[in-house]
């Protein structure tokens, strides 16, 4: 069974975001940046006035490598590509790419990509597919 | 107060020791180090070392009562932060002569700390999901866009493997020290593409112990701080600012040089921490020794190399002479042998060695600047 996140106070209004199919992310009121991992402060101008607003969803693909020696849950998925990718918010997170076969080939760098949501025990985590604007 | 490093040594052996386990580890390479410092445990008033077992531990098996501890555990670069730590506490007077051991049961799992974080830590919530196996998925994950940004190839990347191995190849005690090429790099096994198995570090067994104190205690000829840094970035891979170039590396470095007061031709060998073949070469432009995206050729040109101009990871390193996890100890350990002239492949005339640790993913580092001469 792949791992499935267990939200905390400050990450569980993230996890409502994506079993609602969205993609909230954080944004101080100050300096009027994104962030994200959640968190009550921001991390650019340490101010603790913060909203939870929606992404839009589109991202573009920044890195990434494939594993060839699956984690436990992800064995008929090998070799699968583990990425990060950057929102348009500007912010980066880690997922996992789907909708394409995870080869070289396909995952161009900056390929754009789209948010969606794959359910894992009582939480839906946000995977990305291709958008169909690469490169 | 000039502060210095008196005694070095690791365990006997490094490799694969499932007889030993990581509190044995500990305790060998501490007595080895005590023995070449010429002291004893009586000599001890300060100790540090990382969580596992830790410094309450080590204190006590060893026979010591520490006036001082330092228990600063943020990864493989952690030896390299006690040595900074224990230099400010024996300036301000807090102890005299401090003990820094590391010993890891990597490979045999002797003893040894669990690994792993909950699924409601920020890790396990936001990378573990996403089928993460340890550092080779992850500390991995920053090299393609390095090298789309800079133009570094597969095979560039493959020289920083073949480069250690030749210095592995004159270490007798280097797990492996068989001479290898571009081709046998590609053609090893793929691991998390774009690493292959010999682009990725060992996992063995073993420890190693440093004794600091100052000139005037030290009995042997000494090995001298002239200056350290220290710093952190991230504490998960996706959240590093620029997958690029390590702002801890850079900022620790920096550091290191500006106390040192010494510029980067004065620097006659180097110690970059390699848990994968890229960390190398962020290190050499972290630390400003080449410029952005320059790395990759300058190891493949040979500059690193035996008989290049900048030796670099003379021991193997990581990918080819030990890792037993948190390797930071070894890199300061070749560097007081190359200082020692001492070493396995020792290059003639090291005045002035430099060590870069990495801690976690480019999550933590420090950079230590020794010499055996006082500028």
């Amino acid at each position: 069974m792949k791992p499935a996140p267990k939200p905390t106070p400050e990450t569980q209004p993230f996890w409502d975001g994506t079993a609602a199919g969205e993609l909230r992310i954080q944004r101080c009121l100050s300096c009027e940046r994104h962030y994200f991992y959640p968190r009550p402060n921001c991390p650019r101008c340490g101010g603790d006035q913060v909203e939870w607003v929606r992404a839009s969803g589109r991202a573009t693909l920044y890195s990434y490598v494939i594993n060839h020696r699956p984690a436990p849950g992800f064995e008929d998925e090998a070799p699968y590509a583990i990425a990060v990718v950057e929102l348009e918010e500007g912010v980066r997170m880690m997922t996992n790419i789907v909708g394409v076969a995870n080869v070289p080939e396909n995952l161009p760098l900056d390929m754009e990509l789209r948010v969606v949501f794959e359910q894992r025990g009582d939480v839906h985590v946000p995977l990305f597919e291709p958008a169909g604007g690469a490169r | 107060m000039t502060v210095v490093i008196a005694g070095a040594a690791e365990t006997d052996e490094v490799g694969k020791l499932p007889h030993h386990s990581t509190l044995q580890l500990h305790l060998e390479a501490a007595r080895n180090a005590l023995a070449d410092a010429g002291m004893t445990i009586h000599d001890i008033d300060g100790v540090a070392t990382v969580g596992t077992p830790g410094p309450i531990q080590i204190a006590h098996a060893l026979g010591i009562t520490p006036a001082w501890l330092d228990g600063t555990g943020v990864g493989g670069s952690s030896f390299l932060f006690h040595v900074r730590h224990a230099a400010a506490a024996i300036r301000a007077g807090l102890c005299r002569t401090v003990l820094i051991t590391h010993g890891e049961s990597g490979r045999s799992r002797v003893g040894a700390g669990r690994y792993g974080m909950g699924p409601d830590s920020i890790l396990g919530q936001f990378e573990l999901p996403y089928g993460v196996v340890g550092p080779p998925t992850s500390f991995t994950i920053t090299a393609l866009r390095y090298m789309k940004e800079t133009g570094l190839t597969h095979e560039q990347l493959a020289e920083v493997a073949v480069a250690q191995r030749r210095w592995a190849n004159r270490n007798p005690r280097a797990m492996f020290q068989d001479l290898i090429t571009v081709d046998d790099v590609l053609a090893s096994r793929m691991v998390a593409y774009p690493f292959h198995l010999l682009e990725c570090c060992l996992v063995t067994d073993g420890g190693g112990a440093l004794i600091v104190t100052t000139e005037e205690r030290a009995r042997r000829a000494p090995v001298y701080l002239l200056g350290s840094g220290e710093s952190a970035e991230a504490p998960m891979i996706s959240q590093m600012e620029d997958f690029t170039t390590s702002k801890a590396f850079r900022l620790s470095g920096e550091a290191a040089f500006a106390e040192a007061k010494i510029g980067h031709d004065d620097v006659d060998h180097l110690m970059i921490y390699d848990a994968f073949a890229h960390v190398p070469i962020y290190g050499l432009e972290d630390l400003g020794f080449v410029g952005r995206g320059e790395a990759g050729a300058f190891i493949a040109e040979g500059h690193t190399s035996p008989g290049g101009r900048l030796p670099l990871n003379t021991n193997g390193g990581g990918l080819s002479y030990t890792h037993t996890g948190m390797y930071g100890m070894f890199a300061i350990q070749e560097s007081v042998r190359q200082l020692r002239g001492e070493a396995a492949a020792q290059v003639p005339g090291v005045e002035i060695s430099v060590v870069l640790g990495n801690g976690g993913m480019f999550a933590s580092a420090a950079t230590l600047v020794l010499a055996n001469r006082l500028p």
